[in-house]
């Protein structure tokens, strides 16, 4: 068995991102199946246009067409593609410099081998078939001389230059608990709620932390705690949100199980939000055992307890 | 200024961690092997400044989860830095030259294996016009590598010979996650991965964290018979656009080296190359002396943990000084794709005042 749980995650969200009046320009022209260099104070072509002269840092503000065919001045080989590259079979990856541009542009390149790519080899543009204003409207490179059939249909030019893009990112993890966090989620398999005490200030977590926040030293004993507690603190939701899964108005708590010194975070349910209150006693409502996995979701809710309030005396060192 | 050194170093390379990606369980006994050293306790740590990155842990604000490892009550001073933590060690000097604190606990961390590391990495590229590419840092490496064997400055045999140096010198490191030397021909017979790079040109992909302890003064002295006294330190970086560097050369490494006035006089220098035909370039870029011994450790080649991998530099050049190897040494770090920011740190035996 493997030291820790571990699990899939994934990383997911879009950046809207402004472009300015330079990459605005590029970006723009790239949508219209044209390529936007740059010119910058020593008369050279950039491609793509900078924002900022790299010598004089000046904003650059001259603009130039440059040709849709260029020269391979370095490549590499991918053997093994990663996801959201230009191609998902093996390609190259080559800086190519325009005809009328100065310095190179970073773009695949579509060829079934290495032994089709050499430096100094003439290339041309593949336009994309529906232009988005990205990068991506540049689909790819591919030798002058392949015959590689008609260039998909220009798409209507737009009418003013492009002012944001949207840049998704997405990626994705094998996701390990820490081994402590491991012997929590592995006792709620077992319907148990596992925490762990500090050897020097001992204080119990849960759930258990590799190393005592305070102390800098690992929790070793093992405590099982009661699941019963006190709510500390607590919040009720009316907003609602993406990936919620309860019906807003609903209370998220800070709830400090007997015999714990840190809260754990749950839901309060069984009871109408504007009652919950601090020191509400609660008790943990465990889903059906056969719907159990190694998660604190196999604990559904918290529910009131039958049981007078807790003094506050008994909770105010934890708020 | 005031005389600063690094006295204490503490780390671990592995090719996968068994553990969180905030890395803390790797951290507590990484911080007790720098106590030992020291004799300190955490009470005596003026300052803690980490580098590490939310997009390789996949979650955010890792470096602050990282903090349980210290132990934090009362609080303690401390900062972080989304870069290697060679950079770390920069804002901890300037905090000590600053008359702030007289000592300082540096590290690093970063669980590499938890995603798919070249593609991660595209993410320090230009959001525009190169991050929705997705290239991926061996290819920008390999474009690199062929630009200079192109041009005359490399070639294939040259990067051989620095891969097996570096991992014959890596079998007496208990820490390197690939070792083993073998001959140029061997070498050269093997496939090419990302033409013309082969796998043993590229760093291995690694797990890992350490931690640079470092103290000005009497505060040093107490460490050490030898503390490795920082006598010049600097960094410089080139531009975001790869088109508009020459990427056979290293302008900003040349700049680092001239701001602290050449590396004239460099007997053993750690270099932060993660790929063979990097470790060629820099020795020319730094201007090392032929006589220069380039990465005792193994180097990156051997293992290099993300965002630690440049501070691992430091600490292997700063143990030659003290246990009485060389005088002089230089520790190296790089950030971002084909060399893009560099830093050097320059350490010798003797105080600037004692020179």
């Amino acid at each position: 068995m493997s030291r820790t749980l571990q699990a899939p995650v994934t990383v997911a969200f879009d950046y809207t991102r402004s472009t300015g009046p330079v990459l605005g320009r590029f970006l723009t022209g790239l949508h219209d199946r044209r390529v936007v260099g740059g010119v910058l104070a020593d008369g050279r072509v950039a491609v793509p246009p900078p924002e900022f002269d790299p010598t004089t840092h000046e904003p650059v503000t001259e603009f130039a067409d440059v040709g849709e065919s260029g020269t391979v001045t370095s490549w590499t080989w991918v053997s093994e593609p990663v996801k959201g590259q230009p191609l998902d079979r093996p390609f190259a990856f080559a800086l190519v410099t325009l005809d009328g541009a100065d310095t190179p542009l970073l773009h695949a390149v579509a060829v079934d081998s290495p032994e089709a790519m050499a430096t100094g080899m003439r290339v041309r543009a593949r336009w994309a078939e529906e232009p988005t204003g990205g990068i991506n409207d540049l689909a790819w490179f591919e030798p002058e001389s392949a015959d590689a059939g008609p260039s998909p249909t220009p798409a209507d030019s737009l009418e003013e230059d492009l002012t944001g893009i949207i840049t998704p990112v997405s990626l994705d993890y094998s996701y390990a608990a820490s081994p402590e966090e491991s012997a929590f989620f592995r006792g709620l398999a077992e319907g148990r709620i596992v925490g762990q005490r500090c050897p020097q200030c001992t204080k119990v977590y849960v759930p258990p932390r590799s190393a005592c926040p305070v102390d800098g030293i690992p929790t070793e004993e093992e405590v099982e705690l009661a699941h019963t507690g006190t709510v500390t603190t607590f919040c009720i939701v009316n907003v609602p949100f993406l990936g919620q899964q309860i019906d807003p108005p609903y209370v998220s708590a800070y709830i400090l199980l007997d015999g714990a010194d840190i809260a754990l975070q749950h839901l309060i349910l069984d009871i109408p939000a504007e009652e919950v209150r601090m020191g509400m006693r609660v008790t943990a409502v465990w889903k059906p055992r056969e719907e159990w996995t190694t998660s604190v979701e196999n604990i559904s809710h918290f529910a009131p307890a039958d049981e007078p309030d807790a003094d506050y005396e008994t909770y105010r060192h934890h708020l | 200024m005031r005389d600063v050194a690094v006295v204490g170093f503490a780390q671990r390379q592995m090719t996968d961690f068994d553990g969180s990606p905030t890395c803390v369980e790797l951290l507590v006994p990484i911080f007790a092997e720098c106590y030992e050293q020291t004799g300190w306790t955490r009470k005596d740590v003026g300052f803690w400044c980490s580098g590490s990155s939310d997009y390789l842990a996949g979650r955010s604000f890792s470096f602050v989860s990282a903090i349980d490892s210290i132990g934090v009550l009362p609080p303690v001073n401390e900062s972080h830095v989304e870069m290697d933590a060679a950079w770390a060690l920069y804002e901890a000097w300037l905090k000590i030259q600053m008359g702030e604190v007289d000592t300082a606990i540096v590290f690093g961390f970063g669980k590499s294996s938890a995603g798919q590391l070249r593609r991660t990495l595209a993410l320090q590229l230009d959001p525009y016009t190169m991050t929705p590419l997705w290239p991926d840092t061996v290819s920008l490496a390999g474009l690199q590598a062929r630009l200079g064997i192109d041009a005359g400055r490399w070639d294939e045999a040259a990067m051989a010979e620095v891969v097996n140096r570096s991992l014959t010198d890596a079998e007496k490191n208990e820490y390197a996650v690939r070792s083993g030397g073998s001959s140029i021909e061997d070498l050269l017979a093997r496939p090419l991965y990302a033409d013309p790079l082969r796998k043993h040109d590229c760093a291995p992909v690694t797990d890992g964290a350490a931690a640079i302890v470092l103290a000005a003064d009497d505060r040093a002295r107490e460490v050490r018979d030898r503390p490795a006294w920082i006598s010049g330190i600097a960094h410089n970086t080139d531009g975001l656009q790869l088109g508009t560097r020459d990427l056979t050369r290293s302008g900003s490494a040349e700049r680092a080296a001239a701001a602290v006035g050449g590396l004239g006089g460099v007997e053993v220098a750690e270099l932060h190359a993660p790929f063979s035909h990097q470790e060629l370039l820099l020795r020319d870029a730094l201007g090392l002396a032929g006589d220069t011994r380039i990465n005792p450790s193994g180097g990156p080649l051997a293992g290099n943990p993300m965002f630690t991998g440049g501070a691992i530099r430091i600490g292997e050049a700063a143990r030659r000084v003290w246990d009485g190897t060389a005088d002089r040494v230089l520790g190296h770090a790089t950030s971002g794709p084909a060399l893009q920011q560099n830093l050097v740190c320059v350490m010798d035996s003797a105080t600037s005042g004692g020179r």
